[in-house]
């Protein structure tokens, strides 16, 4: 018998395959920057609001410096508020700046794209600078920390967002909610997708 | 004696050949050098015609590189998401009217784009943003990635295609290409390399 665990030990270790790392790429602007967290648990948190629900009201400082409220968008332009977990990270250096480069596509939806994480104001400054530059308002939910993101139910356990992308109505009310598995960029096709449904 | 222990000398050995496959999966990672043969990917044709005729794959659904109608072939590895690649691009373009106006190159010398991570949609998104004009192919699922050693982008590869043979690599480098023209001399010289193979 004290023979057999360790034989059965190495038999599971053989007929076991290494775990696979999760495909993503990383731009080589980073270098070597980029500091990853491994593979998380996809979702955890718990929505605190729903689609035809009138989106929480914020306001947060941003990186330009000037204070941004979902306010102030009422009856101008639809919004976009995409949740990322953490600056510096894999996948979420790897979304905004693919938004980057459709300011177009909002423009011809009449929508702004507020990104927001709960990292502080010259984190996301420094992060986005390495980007280029980004055209959208970058938000910090540093502090109170998460208040935003758990208003909306997607504050994580361990104090960061979801990845997450709401679609508001020029009228504030949510059309369209995505909490995505934290470890995978969403596929934008399926967010223009959205953007076209609120011109019907 | 010996027998008595030959089943648990079995279960080590498979346990240790286990350790070596998994150290080797990472070792094997690694991108394709100068020198080496570049994996025999297939890939789904482009969508637009022009760019099957450019690449000389006929209207096959689906090519393989040795198929494609050149000497030299550039391929560059990118994604939409990636900002180093889309400040790249311009230069990219220019590189690839650089060749398409040389009679003497734009037989010999093809460039494709990989699009790893990306999907049709956000490819497209790519190649209309920069006015691209040479082929752009999505890699939605990172199949061509995984072959390629998960290279971070942008990242050029410069492969001989002569003799429809596996592709051998010329040049293999992450981030840009670079002084348009000592980039140039890096063809020539793969021209020069693949007409004596």
């Amino acid at each position: 018998m004290k023979r057999t665990i360790p034989l059965l030990v190495a038999l599971v270790a053989f007929l076991i395959p290494p775990p696979l790392a999760l495909a993503r790429t990383v731009s080589s602007a980073f270098e070597h920057g980029i500091y990853d967290p491994g593979t998380l648990k996809p979702v955890d948190s718990t929505l605190k609001v729903r689609v035809g629900q009138r989106a929480p009201d914020f306001t947060l400082p941003s990186i330009s410096g000037e204070p941004v409220s979902l306010a102030d968008y009422r009856g101008k332009k639809n919004v976009v508020i995409s949740f990322v977990p953490a600056a510096w990270t894999p996948v979420c250096s790897d979304q905004w700046p693919g938004y980057n480069i459709i300011e177009d596509l909002f423009e011809h939806h009449e929508t702004i794209l507020l990104g927001v994480t709960v990292d502080n104001v010259p984190t996301l400054y420094a992060w986005t600078m390495q980007m280029g530059g980004v055209w959208f308002p970058v938000l910090s939910d540093f502090w109170p920390h998460g208040k935003v993101a758990d208003s909306f139910g997607v504050l994580r356990s361990d104090g960061m967002s979801e990845r997450a992308l709401f679609v508001i109505d020029k009228q504030g009310i949510i059309r369209y909610i995505d909490v995505h598995d934290i470890n995978k960029r969403p596929k934008l096709e399926t967010l223009i997708e959205q953007l076209k449904r609120l011109r019907q | 004696m010996l027998n008595a222990h030959k089943p648990t000398a079995i279960l080590c050995l498979m346990l240790l050949s286990s350790l070596l496959c998994q150290s080797n999966a990472v070792v094997a990672g690694g991108p394709p050098k100068a020198g080496e043969s570049f994996p025999s990917i297939g890939l789904p044709a482009p969508g637009n015609v022009s760019h099957g005729a450019y690449l000389g794959i006929g209207d096959r659904g689906t090519f393989n590189l040795e198929q494609i109608d050149a000497q030299v072939l550039v391929i560059e590895i990118f994604s939409m998401y990636c900002p180093y690649c889309q400040r790249e691009a311009p230069l990219v373009n220019r590189l690839f009217e650089t060749v398409e106006s040389n009679p003497r190159l734009n037989i010999k010398v093809k460039l494709l784009g990989i699009g790893v991570g990306n999907s049709p949609f956000e490819v497209d998104i790519f190649r209309k943003k920069y006015r691209i004009r040479f082929p752009l192919i999505p890699d939605p699922d990172y199949k061509v990635h995984k072959m390629i050693g998960e290279v971070r982008t942008p990242y050029f590869f410069v492969l001989c295609l002569v003799g429809g043979n596996p592709p051998k690599v010329i040049y293999s480098k992450l981030g840009g290409i670079g002084d348009i023209d000592k980039f140039m001399n890096i063809i020539s010289s793969a021209l020069s390399t693949c007409a004596k193979e």
